[in-house]
């Protein structure tokens, strides 16, 4: 009951019943080896080709030493593979004057991604749950306000929380930047808690009532297990989203809580210097690992991810 | 025990059920308890917050809000704004870079779907290559074509190092096509999402279609464009969406880029407010240019209200 079914229609994107996904492609009709078929595979591997185009730039040029660089041949594969630039970015490439390389950033975008996700997954789980059945006068307005907020330009609103979060002394923290990832992630996490529960028997909710379970009770006990297929969705699209800002952890992170996307950025606009490209890149490639890794680890559930992210027009 | 409960809470029972009118209880107090952050963030965040810029973008602030009395210069920063040449260049390149990004990455990304929906081999393999970009952030993607796009050692030295002396290709150099180079860096990012959303809307349409179409010697690609492609208004409609929220956002990529130049020719409206709040500490005139943005999104969310308002009548009356 918990699998592809429920997910799909909860998840309310609008697309497609799950199960006409399962049938399969359709298409025209060739079986055999024509030259439309051909002509599909090569379409295919040129748009492929283009899209794996700076995924391997971004590698070789990684472990190439910068006089090879120079003979500019950006595709080409190194003659000579070196490991130093990867050690550089990660260890001692410089932002203006400190030469700590990406690991402080690193480190920092583990703690904000862990934490920020961890409460704003909880946050949006028990909205959604108040929203589908405990929902008290002006629940649904405020629902309405939240869903607004998914469209709203993070511009419009980023000067007023500087001057709150000043005032309560937390400009600049790390709980500063969490409450920040907590405000801009409940929207779309909301939306997919609550339609996910509201997708649910009321039976199942009123037979709990019978039974006498007050609100957390029927929570803990009832909702968070079912609503396990659902949570994941929310942190690969949490886990993403935190890790790959850059925006908030700009303004609100501080020197002392610099996301790795930040840091990556000053090591590479640096101004100081000879400009390392093959740093540069293995920098890139470092802050892009874990995105990439959750995504080829989650596979098809990415994709709902990002289907259910598309806030239903 | 239980049936106590039951008799104690059962109004409860039926007031989730039909919320509006209800006595006020514990369960109803957990409730608000609950959602106390959901509260705070609708209200204080996108109600207060709202109101507080947009009053702001009244007044002459600096790098603090002023709400003094001779602070109010009523609607003079929009006009300076509206005379200000950074924010008209922004402006335009919004709007294009918007109408094209969006247009490109459609197309392709229906392309991509149709080809895709061929009953291919290794299907899941080509979905992953056109999607994982789009886990990478856009500062990653900002970075990587930067380097690919650079004049002296990108794409454009490598192919003259070929031996085609004359190939130019660099474009973030030049004021005139930097916004192209932009172009081409989002799309990379995030076809593979409206190519997945609309494979998932291909798959969708009935089967019997393809059947009567196929009867009637309807050829495979004009059945696609004609009658497939006009069924699939709500993958199309979702992945519109999806690129306009990703268009007024666009700030990462910029800054990752070009950093709105040569110049000021890649300037754009997120940007030109963060800017201003920041190193240019003219909040008022920030303040000014958020409200800006946020206008389409009211005229937007509003035409959509009413669209629905109207329909809900239709139905009532008929």
């Amino acid at each position: 009951m918990m699998t592809t079914e429920t997910l799909a229609a909860s998840s309310d994107a609008g697309i497609t019943p799950r199960s006409r996904v399962e049938d399969g492609p359709r298409g025209a009709k060739p079986r055999t080896l024509t030259l439309a078929r051909v002509g599909v595979y090569a379409f295919l591997v040129l748009a492929a080709l283009f899209f794996l185009m700076p995924l391997w730039v971004m590698v070789v040029t990684s472990l190439k030493a910068m006089p090879e660089i120079q003979l500019r041949n950006i595709f080409q594969f190194p003659q000579q593979i070196t490991f130093e630039p990867w050690l550089k970015a990660w260890d001692t490439a410089c932002t203006g004057r400190d030469c700590n390389g990406l690991k402080p950033g690193f480190l920092n975008s583990v703690k904000i991604t862990l934490v920020g996700t961890t409460i704003s997954i909880i946050i949006a789980a028990l909205n959604g749950y108040a929203l589908s059945f405990w929902r008290y006068k002006g629940a649904n307005i405020l629902f309405g306000l939240l869903v607004f907020g998914a469209f709203v330009p993070y511009q419009v609103v980023i000067y007023p929380l500087i001057i709150a979060l000043r005032e309560l002394g937390l400009f600049g923290t790390f709980p500063g930047i969490i409450i920040v990832h907590t405000i801009f992630g409940m929207p779309i996490l909301t939306l997919l808690f609550r339609n996910f529960f509201a997708s649910l028997p009321p039976e199942l909710f009123k037979a709990a009532r019978v039974d006498g379970a007050g609100f957390w009770q029927i929570f803990f006990q009832i909702m968070v297990p079912m609503a396990v297929p659902i949570t994941i969705v929310g942190v690969i699209l949490q886990v993403t989203g935190i890790w790959n800002d850059f925006l908030f952890g700009t303004v609100f992170a501080g020197r002392e809580n610099m996301p790795m996307t930040v840091q990556l950025n000053n090591i590479v606009n640096t101004t100081t210097g000879v400009r390392e490209y093959n740093v540069h890149m293995a920098a890139t490639i470092l802050t892009a690992a874990v995105p990439l890794a959750v995504y080829f680890i989650s596979g098809k559930w990415f994709v709902r991810g990002i289907a259910a992210g598309a806030v239903k027009g | 025990m239980a049936q106590l409960a039951t008799a104690k809470e059962d109004g409860a029972v039926h007031a989730a059920s039909s919320p509006g009118r209800k006595p006020f209880r514990l369960s109803t107090l957990m409730s608000v308890l609950g959602t106390t952050p959901m509260i705070i963030t609708a209200v204080g965040v996108f109600v207060i917050c709202i109101i507080y810029s947009f009053v702001l973008s009244f007044t002459n602030s600096r790098i603090f809000p002023a709400f003094g009395a001779d602070n109010f210069v009523g609607l003079e920063q929009y006009d300076r704004l509206w005379s200000t040449g950074r924010w008209l260049i922004s402006v335009n390149n919004i709007w294009f870079f918007g109408l094209l990004s969006i247009v490109a990455n459609m197309t392709a990304g229906y392309l991509l779907a149709v080809f895709m929906d061929q009953r291919i081999k290794q299907e899941d393999l080509f979905r992953s290559i056109f999607l994982y970009p789009f886990a990478m952030s856009l500062v990653i993607t900002g970075l990587v074509w930067r380097w690919i796009l650079d004049p002296n050692y990108g794409i454009q030295a490598t192919v003259q190092g070929w031996g085609f002396e004359d190939f130019a290709f660099a474009p973030l150099v030049s004021s005139s096509t930097a916004i192209y180079g932009l172009v081409v860096a989002g799309i990379w990012n995030g076809v593979g999402v409206s190519m997945a959303i609309m494979l998932a809307g291909l798959r969708g349409i009935d089967g019997e279609i393809w059947k009567a179409a196929k009867i009637d010697g309807i050829p495979a690609w004009r059945t696609y464009l004609f009658i497939v492609l006009p069924m699939m208004r709500g993958a199309i409609l979702t992945a519109f969406i999806l690129q306009c929220v990703g268009v007024v956002r666009v700030y990462d990529l910029i800054v990752a880029m070009t950093q709105g130049g040569p110049g000021i020719s890649t300037q754009m409206p997120a940007v030109f407010v963060i800017q201003h709040i920041t190193d240019r500490s003219n909040v008022g005139l920030g303040m000014a240019a958020a409200t800006m943005m946020l206008l389409p999104v009211v005229v937007l969310l509003a035409l959509q209200a009413f669209a629905q308002w109207r329909a809900n009548r239709v139905k009532e009356s008929a």
